[in-house]
């Protein structure tokens, strides 16, 4: 078929609504005149019994008209999603800071918050787990630690000619998505709730809304037109809203909406991990690496929530793009009074990838070559292409990738003129680092990798799109018309992607790992492949002609030498009774993964990409600025070049963000000090570096992937390795990189001045 | 109280404590967003249009926290009355075609500073400062899918656009007379001389007292308080002076550091830089130095520079009484200052003669952007390297108030600046202070960089240049410019 549409630079299909403000969230919606508003009581420690807890006076507060507490549950009280452990409301045990122990329902957001604060609360306090350190300690973790073991590491690395040890912790982000958490319930007449939830993830929010109120899922619509942001943040997460808002609509027979206000969305929501990672390593003198011991332990929080395949994933990614001969890769899932984390753009892998980083730039140390020897020399290639974890990488893109963005970023030009620069007298050190990004792509968990969707033709000629997957900026929906109007050979005027709905497609997966345009893609394709034989039997039949002769093109169908507008052809396929709606489904083919023994094939394929940063760091102060990033990355065949080059830019940004300014802390005893964007901070457009050259590698994706394009959400999220390898990389120079001090993530000023004191001792 | 809303001239009833996002919203416009409630995200900005003299100048605004009783008498314009009978804003076009919006949560906040760019007719002669001025522009406006880079683009395309349009302030020239209705409500005074302030501050107290609100509204957003009664002190002529007087500079306390920046553009480019860095656009159009310093924040960034510069405040109390105070003597304890219970501040009156001499004011934060200090440091010395006659000393984020360190201070005088003393101070500062290590900063970080801010002043005194990142500047390939 002729390419009308796909890998062009269209614009996102709600683009209008939202700079004219019309495009409409939750929040949004015209509150009805009985509508109620939800606050949640929350716990003020970490870790205690709760001795009493004493509500008459919330009861009794202006405007209440109910409130809950995990005994007015009449389901399931515990929303965990994969593993038990996520009670709606503290039981007898408070687990981390800020849990809720209860709600209120009231006729405004204040007043159920003044209610909140009248409750009467006795406990007994424990002293909390809230680091990783402890957790190791007390061996206390939420799920079995899991190995992937490939060779003897610890005889490859002692008898390697080189071996170097090294740890790093690397704290975790906050999603600051600009929406926060929020649900809106409206009972039905059937004792059934219709839900408007902000959620990755609709069919677990039916799913759990049904098992807490004890009903079937049939009884439970979910509604998501799009969210402010997720970036994992709304896959689980966004569950405890929608579940708490249907019980206050079912029991008062009242609209609910819950709508977290910032301050709580920060303290009483999951975010990504803190990791600490130990390495040991042996090399060659060409810096092959024969063997690796690579220990990663997350902080899990209080429950296990995404955690077992987020400490997968990092375990999955622990040799980002690098072959490792031997290895043995350990993930540790600590358990902490903490608020339980969970997925986040990247889903540990970034956790697992920058203790990769950290090894190959120390490797270069010892052996006083340029770090990017040392990468290039470990790359994946024919021959020494397995995956600690067994698979076979089949598609080589890295090897050429990092060859020309090496060439198109001026790599060693760049690296003379730093080196001549950092030999002079100014205060001022500059860092420079080329980073590659391997992403494997499917969710690990298989039964995860299907989709479905349902296309409608409507007598006019008109097109609906309905698919499982949500929008929350990625362009998903716009991806989607285009598959659709690519498939249909109809133009994109004709095609409306609406709401996605439970009860339009069932049994969705969320959107996450990157698969949303992968798999509703095809998904999408499948329903339309379905619609367009329909048209072409019905319309080969009618004129009588052989329906090689029938095909739909440029919005036009051609039966042998004539055309006929589309509207036309299925005008006369409805009069005909042709049956003009399809259901669509796609299973990803040729993967499985064999948890026991820690080998398979995970991924269908991987995403593939590479940055080059450059910084220049004021050493007196440990302040610093990003001069230039360079980004070379692998879409496949890129479905739409401007949201792709969009989801590479914001992913490089937000990973920025996650490796310099953003601090996640908390206090000995569990409270979450960085609790608002007041003193947590995010990126700004003026840490964005003038010089930004990205560009998308053109390569077709191997497998049979829709329209061989490749998933883009998640992995250009890690190409920001290389500004903090950038960051470690002017440290070094201190040194004359004879010494790389171990840094920390975030890399703030405060941790760069660190290491640069680190460095300047080491000379001493 | 009355106001022009987009294009219509409308009366509504607000509380003294009404927020202008929760009054648009409560009005069914939902273009204007919540994503923080704090001043610090820029998804509800809205523009402002304020009779200047016969004209109405627009300034952004965070809705989240501004009062809705500041807008009597003003032109108040939403996401949802951009567009016109011509189609799209230039804005909103470029917004969509340099696709500069993702999930689209942030988009109404950016496209309204950017219309407000627009409407500003700001131009600039390359490329650079075009990028520089939307930078500015958006500096209140956090983004968190797109990375920014396509935004700036939108913005420079929107201000390159030819015949930027007009609209809000054809609308607004309709309705010049509102600027004569009653501004003042019954629960939101807002007074328009210190002789109504007075009789309010006696009757109320002084406490009712709020000005750009960018502290204040936090009180309402953050923290659920009420407040029945409030006194805006935006109007009141005699605050809002900016003029020499003797020897004196005098800044009206209800002065937005907006003003400053074009009023101290000349005089102190240091100083500008400093309010480039303090807060965001949105907080600088409401945000003044008066509720700086009255807020007593230890972490405030303009009572350091102040106190550098020597200044002094002229308060006044109910009774009409009036006094100055030097501001180093104006803060007792951690937010507690010498104001008494009826009295408030009219005007900080800074030396002239401080600004001609030498004088850095240096701020580390965690973000180089709208962020709170960790450390602000500011000096000023007088004399030459060979000999200071002069110097003061002042810190924010060290102790519990900003202050001056007069043992420092007494170091340095009379001394010339050498490896020596510069050993010395910085070693003595260490002994001087005791900071706290908290979410921003660890105590020993912040000592560190207090010495460090010291060190590097005097050997800027003494002719070293030592500049900051935020003075560097880089061309287009990236490569570093003069700083
Ligand atoms: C997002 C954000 C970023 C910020 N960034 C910075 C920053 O970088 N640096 C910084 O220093 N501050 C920052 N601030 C704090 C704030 O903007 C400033 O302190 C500002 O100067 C306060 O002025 P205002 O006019 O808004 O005061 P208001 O909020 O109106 O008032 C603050 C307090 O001062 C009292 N008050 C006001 N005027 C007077 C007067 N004339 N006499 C007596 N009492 C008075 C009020 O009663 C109130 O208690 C930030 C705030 C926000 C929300
Ligand atoms: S809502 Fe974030 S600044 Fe107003
Ligand atoms: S587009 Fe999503 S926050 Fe800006």
């Amino acid at each position: 078929m002729d390419d009308i549409t796909t890998s062009r630079p269209g614009v996102h299909e709600s683009a209008v609504k939202h700079v004219t403000g019309r495009a409409q969230y939750i929040d949004d919606i015209p509150e009805w005149p009985d509508l109620l508003h939800v606050a949640t009581g929350k716990a003020d420690r970490a870790f205690a019994a709760i001795l009493s807890m004493d509500l008459s006076a919330v009861r009794q507060s202006e405007g209440v008209i109910d409130v809950i507490t995990t005994a007015e549950i009449p389901g399931d009280d515990d929303i965990g999603p994969v593993y038990k452990g996520d009670p709606l409301f503290a039981r007898n045990e408070v687990q981390f800071h800020s849990q809720p122990l209860f709600a209120v329902a009231a006729t405004s957001l204040r007043l159920a918050r003044q209610a909140c604060a009248r409750a009467q609360i006795e406990y007994e306090t424990f002293v909390p787990i809230v680091t990783i350190r402890q957790a190791m300690d007390a061996a206390s973790f939420v799920l079995p630690e899991k190995s992937f073991v490939r060779g003897d590491a610890g005889v490859a690395i002692s008898e390697a000619e080189f071996s170097l040890r090294g740890e790093q912790y690397v704290k975790g982000q906050e999603h600051f998505y600009l929406e926060g958490q929020v649900s809106l319930c409206v009972p039905d007449e059937d004792g059934g709730v219709l839900v408007y939830s902000s959620s990755q993830h609709p069919t677990e929010v039916q799913k759990l809304t049904a098992s807490v109120l004890d009903m079937p899922m049939h009884k439970i619509q979910v509604e998501v037109r799009r969210m402010g942001g997720g970036f994992g943040g709304k896959e689980s997460q966004a569950a405890a809203l929608a579940c708490t808002a249907a019980l206050f609509a079912l029991r008062t027979g009242r609209p609910v909406k819950y709508r977290m206000p910032r301050s709580d969305d920060m303290v009483q929501t999951g975010k990504r991990h803190d990791f600490w990672n130990r390495y040991h390593v042996g090399f060659n003198q060409r810096g092959e690496i024969q063997g690796v011991e690579l220990d990663l332990a997350g902080m899990c929080g209080y429950s296990p929530d995404l955690s077992e395949g987020i400490v997968d994933r990092a375990m999955f990614h622990a040799d980002n793009s690098y072959y490792y001969d031997s290895a043995r890769i350990t993930g540790y899932r600590c358990r902490t009074n903490t608020v339980s984390n969970t997925a986040f753009r990247g889903f540990g892998g970034p956790k697992g990838m920058i203790a990769a980083e950290a090894m190959l730039d120390d490797i270069a140390t010892v052996l006083q070559i340029d770090p990017l020897d040392a990468r290039k020399a470990n790359l994946y290639q024919p021959g020494r292409n397995t995956t600690p974890y067994g698979q076979t990488i089949e598609q080589h893109v890295l090897p050429g990738l990092v060859d020309r963005l090496e060439n198109s970023s001026d790599y060693r030009n760049r690296r003379r003129a730093i080196a001549q620069f950092n030999g002079s007298a100014s205060h001022f050190k500059k860092g420079l680092a080329l980073t590659p990004v391997k992403f494997g792509i499917s969710f690990t968990a298989k039964h995860l990798n299907q989709a479905g969707s349902l296309v409608h033709i409507y007598a006019d000629g008109s097109v609906q799109v309905n698919h499982g997957g949500t929008e929350m900026g990625q362009g998903l929906y716009t991806k989607m018309v285009v598959v659709a109007a690519q498939a249909l050979g109809v133009h994109e005027r004709r095609i409306k992607v609406t709401a996605t709905r439970t009860d339009k497609v069932p049994n969705t997966s969320p959107t996450a790992a990157s698969s949303g345009s992968d798999l509703n893609g095809m998904a999408v394709l499948d329903a339309a492949q379905q619609l367009v034989l329909r048209l072409n039997e019905f319309t080969a039949g009618h004129y009588g002609v052989p329906i090689a002769q029938v095909s739909i093109l440029n919005d036009r169908v051609r039966v042998g030498d004539v055309t006929y507008p589309f509207e036309e052809i299925v005008k006369l396929a409805y009069l005909n009774r042709i049956h003009l709606s399809a259901a669509g489904f796609y299973k990803t083919p040729d993967i499985g993964f064999d948890f026991e023994h820690g080998t398979g094939r995970p991924f269908y394929y991987f995403a593939n990409g590479a940055a080059a940063s450059e910084v220049i760091v004021d050493t007196r102060t440990g302040e610093y600025r990003l001069s230039r990033v360079d980004i070379l990355h692998d879409v496949g065949r890129s479905l739409n070049p401007a949201i792709d080059l969009g989801q590479i830019e914001g992913g490089f940004v937000q990973g920025m963000g996650w490796l310099t300014t953003e601090e996640l802390s908390w206090d000995i005893d569990g409270r979450l000090l960085s609790n608002s964007p007041a003193n947590y901070k995010i990126p700004t457009a003026y840490d964005v570096p003038e010089q930004f050259n990205i560009a998308l590698y053109d390569e077709d994706n191997n497998e049979d992937t829709i329209y061989r394009s490749k998933a883009v959400g998640e992995p250009p999220l890690m190409l920001a390795l290389s500004v903090w390898c950038a960051l470690r990389d002017a440290c070094a120079s201190i040194t004359d990189y004879k010494f790389r001090p171990a840094m920390n993530a975030p890399a703030t000023s405060e941790e760069v001045y660190r290491c640069i004191q680190v460095a300047r001792a080491s000379m001493q | 109280m009355e106001l022009v809303l987009n294009k219509e001239r409308v009366s509504i009833a607000v509380e003294a404590d009404t927020t202008v996002l929760s009054m648009l919203r409560e009005r069914g416009l939902m273009g204007t967003k919540e994503g923080c409630a704090s001043g610090d995200c820029g998804a509800c900005t809205v523009m402002v249009g304020s009779n200047n003299n016969g004209n109405i100048e627009y300034r952004t605004i965070n809705a989240c926290i501004a009062l809705a009783g500041n807008l009597a008498g003003k032109h108040l314009v939403t996401i949802e009355d951009l567009e016109s009978d011509d189609g799209l804003h230039p804005a909103q076009k470029a917004m969509v075609t340099c696709h500069g919006s993702q999930c689209g949560f942030c988009t109404p906040g950016f496209v309204m500073s950017l219309a407000n760019l627009v409407e500003q007719g700001i131009v600039g002669t390359s490329t650079d400062t075009v990028s520089d001025q939307v930078k500015l522009g958006i500096s209140g406006n956090l983004c968190r899918c797109t990375g920014y880079r396509p935004i700036v683009a939108a913005g420079i395309a929107a201000l390159n656009s030819p015949a930027p349009p007009t609209v809000c302030h054809d609308v607004a020239r309709r309705f010049l007379d509102i600027t004569d209705t009653e501004l003042s409500g019954k629960s939101y005074a807002r007074p328009r001389n210190l002789a109504e302030l007075d009789r309010l501050v006696g009757e109320h107290g002084r406490d009712c007292i709020v000005a750009g609100a960018t502290d204040f509204g936090l009180n309402i957003t953050q923290f659920w308080r009420r407040y029945s009664q409030l006194i805006d002190v935006m109007d009141v002529a005699e605050m809002r002076v900016l003029e020499t007087a003797g020897s004196d500079m005098v800044i009206g306390a209800a002065v937005s550091y907006t003003d400053l920046e074009a009023w101290f553009a000349g005089r102190s480019p240091i100083f500008v830089k400093l309010l480039h860095r303090l807060g965001s656009r949105q907080i600088r159009n409401s945000g003044t130095l008066g509720g700086n310093i009255a807020n007593a924040s230890p972490i405030a960034d303009t009572p350091p520079a102040l106190m550098a510069w020597d200044a002094r405040l002229l308060l006044r109390n109910s009774s009409g009484g009036e006094r100055e105070v030097r501001l180093d003597a104006f803060y007792v304890d951690y937010r507690k200052t010498v104001l008494t219970e009826d009295e408030y501040i009219v005007a900080v009156l800074v030396p002239i003669a401080s600004l001609a001499q030498f004088h850095r004011f240096y701020k580390h934060s965690k973000r180089l952007e709208d962020d709170i200090s960790s450390v602000m440091g500011a000096f000023s010395f007088y004399g030459d390297a060979s000999h200071i006659e002069t110097a003061r000393i002042a810190f924010g984020g060290m102790a519990a108030v900003p202050l001056r360190i007069p043992a420092l201070e007494k170091l340095l005088t009379g001394q010339a600046v050498d490896e020596l003393l510069i050993t010395r101070v910085c070693g003595q500062l260490r002994n001087e202070l005791t900071p706290l290590s908290d979410v921003r900063s660890s105590a020993q970080f912040r000592m560190d960089m207090a010495a460090e801010m010291l060190d590097r002043a005097l050997r800027e005194f003494a002719g070293t240049a030592l500049p900051r990142v935020d003075d560097l500047e880089f061309d287009a390939s990236g490569a570093l410019g003069d700083g």
